[in-house]
């Protein structure tokens, strides 16, 4: 996937600060990638204050991401305009420097302006400025983190990109966070006495369609995150549960029990229009589009043992996907359309599991017991799961590859069902 | 070449808050609002009401509410047909009165799935009913899953409370 380079982003400024979540997610981060690449981001110029939480947040992106080796810079500090000493920096092992500023825009605002350097080859491979209040700085690290990441990696970053989860704080009390990938700026977009199931980010990441037990009964609801507006979109006698956007934002996959059973079916964004997808005599629950919008993936009972199926979206006889074992659910696709990630239940555990979707191969990615509800980074490198550690739940994301696992938690209450949104736009 | 192009950046930030430099780029930098403000709503539960003492006296049957289910099974098992007959009787004799069937599992496996077995429960409970008279719109079945638990610790004696369907009355949901 080749995307341009985002050279010239404008961040403004016009934040409206909600309630900020009491909760806030640490993160952990167990093994690395195979091949580190050694990048120094250097201290910026400018206000030290500004400048030190720009770039305490650009090498934490970087570090916990596995795929860097942060190498102590040189000189200090270095600004945009610094001429670099190259054979030092090279002399270090850094294969690239990232320098920059923070100054003052004319209004008030931060402006900060970085480059990144190539020290073999002697050159610049990237330069951006971001403006950004002081609140926002943390936004503006998380750009620099991404073009860096797509700069030396090839492909698009995901620092600035935001997750929803649910975190159990007690008995009654449930709140649909939304936070930074990096598990920082938490906000509650709902708090409800019931629980809060299945959050499901809208593709242009400005909504979340969720199920919430608030009426005693499951109901699909769809949120718009910056006014706060809830509308229901699936309300039928019975239960309603299992939302998933159609990569077009205009319809809702949804397992309704109206007509008696499990089954799925779709509905518009605003509730209307529902159409039944495919009929079974058993359960069929967790639709997700394939990201093309040709395939709906689902879990069924219809073999005996619950196992993942897939159904064109116009409708037709569903096929098989899964055959190894004998509980295979929750199919959540990568954003390429290539693989799979889903839970399958192995030696008595629930396990994080990627299927290639041309070759049938399946690699167990994790050795745990009580996985549940992956997701895809936008770039397709990282799954995010909700499983539980010392009896409490946490969140983790785990390289596609399996190899770097890094694990969110928060001090007080059981945290689960993640989500991780969309680029943003 | 290879400047950083502020000039250009001030004259976008003048111009106004979404737009994307015409560089060619991609479009990226959207207004924060629209990125970072998330408004919180507050939800709360449902109240309960007052009902006749026949439904909440102890020493009345239909004061007992719950069915409890065997591991991956959702037959009504035979000590609690009198149970199940006894909220039939008084749905039939009293047309008036609605019930939720809330079915339950335990925690293991997935959220969505388990509020799938948890329908079957409901269902099972529902279906008995309507063959001893209840009439279907006096009925109503739900599945919580695994999301209320009425015992949270591990192991089969608390997951055989959690395997469980439970009949709400008007007022109670």
């Amino acid at each position: 996937m080749i995307r341009n380079f985002r050279q010239f982003a404008v961040f403004c400024t016009c934040a409206v600060v909600s309630l900020a979540a009491q909760a806030q997610l640490s993160i952990e981060v167990t093994g690395a990638g195979a091949n580190r690449i050694p990048v120094t981001i250097a201290d910026f110029g400018g206000d030290a204050g500004s400048a030190r939480a720009i770039t305490t947040v650009v090498r934490g992106d970087l570090e916990r991401s596995g795929l860097f080796k942060l190498v102590e810079q040189a000189q200090s500090p270095l600004t945009e305009a610094s001429s670099i000493d190259f054979a030092a920096a090279r002399s270090r092992g850094a294969d690239a420097v990232a320098a920059g500023s923070i100054g003052a825009t004319a209004d008030g605002r931060h402006e900060a302006r970085f480059r990144l350097h190539d020290t073999n080859k002697q050159a610049q491979l990237a330069g951006a400025a971001f403006v950004t209040s002081t609140p926002l700085l943390r936004a503006a690290g998380h750009r620099i983190a991404d073009v860096i990441y797509e700069k030396l990696i090839g492909e698009p970053g995901v620092f600035s990109t935001r997750i929803a989860y649910v975190v159990k704080a007690g008995v009654n009390r449930f709140q649909l966070q939304i936070a930074d990938a990096d598990g920082q700026n938490a906000q509650a977009a709902l708090i409800s006495k019931e629980p809060i199931i299945s959050p499901s980010w809208s593709p242009d990441g400005t909504r979340l369609a969720y199920v919430s037990f608030e009426n005693k009964k499951p109901v699909v609801y769809v949120h718009s995150l910056a006014t706060g507006k809830r509308t229901v979109a699936a309300n039928f006698k019975g239960s309603n549960s299992a939302p998933a956007w159609s990569p077009d934002g205009r319809r809702l996959a949804v397992v309704l029990t109206k007509d008696g059973g499990s089954q799925l079916f779709t509905v518009g964004a605003d509730g209307s229009g529902v159409q039944r997808l495919a009929s079974s005599g058993g359960i069929d629950t967790e639709p997700q589009y394939s990201p093309d919008g040709q395939f709906i993936y689902f879990t069924s009972d219809r073999g005996g043992s619950p196992q993942i199926y897939r159904v064109s979206s116009s409708g037709g006889t569903p096929q098989r996907v899964t055959f190894e074992g004998s509980y295979n659910v929750t199919p959540r696709l990568s954003p390429d359309g290539r693989s799979m990630a889903f839970i399958s239940r192995r030696d008595g555990g629930f396990r994080l599991a990627v299927m290639d979707l041309a070759s049938k191969q399946v690699q167990v990615l994790t050795d745990s017991n009580k996985d549940e509800s992956p997701s895809f980074a936008p770039n397709g490198r990282m799954i995010l799961i909700a499983t539980e550690i010392g009896g409490r739940g946490v969140l983790s994301a785990v390289s596609v590859d399996g190899r770097i696992k890094q694990r969110l938690s928060v001090a007080a209450g059981d945290v689960r069902e993640p989500a991780w949104g969309p680029y943003q736009k | 070449m290879n400047k950083l192009i502020i000039p250009a950046l001030l004259a976008l930030l003048i111009a106004g808050c979404s737009s994307t430099p015409d560089t060619g780029a991609e479009q990226s930098g959207a207004p924060v609002e629209g990125r970072d403000g998330v408004r919180t709503v507050t939800t709360g539960g449902v109240g309960s009401s007052q009902l006749p003492a026949v439904l909440t006296d102890p020493k009345s049957i239909l004061s007992k509410r719950s069915v409890y289910f065997d591991y991956d099974s959702f037959e009504i098992k035979s000590e609690f047909k009198d149970l199940v007959s006894a909220h039939a009787r008084f749905l039939a004799e009293n047309r008036q009165f609605k019930m939720l069937i809330q079915g339950n599992t335990d925690e293991r496996g997935s959220r969505e799935y388990n509020i799938a077995l948890g329908q079957k429960r409901a269902d099972a409970v529902k279906k008995a009913l309507m063959l001893m008279g209840v009439r279907e719109e006096q009925v109503e079945s739900v599945s919580l899953g695994e999301e209320k638990p009425s015992c949270v610790d591990q192991g089969e004696s608390c997951w055989a409370k959690n395997r469980r369907g439970d009949m709400l009355y008007n007022g109670e949901f």
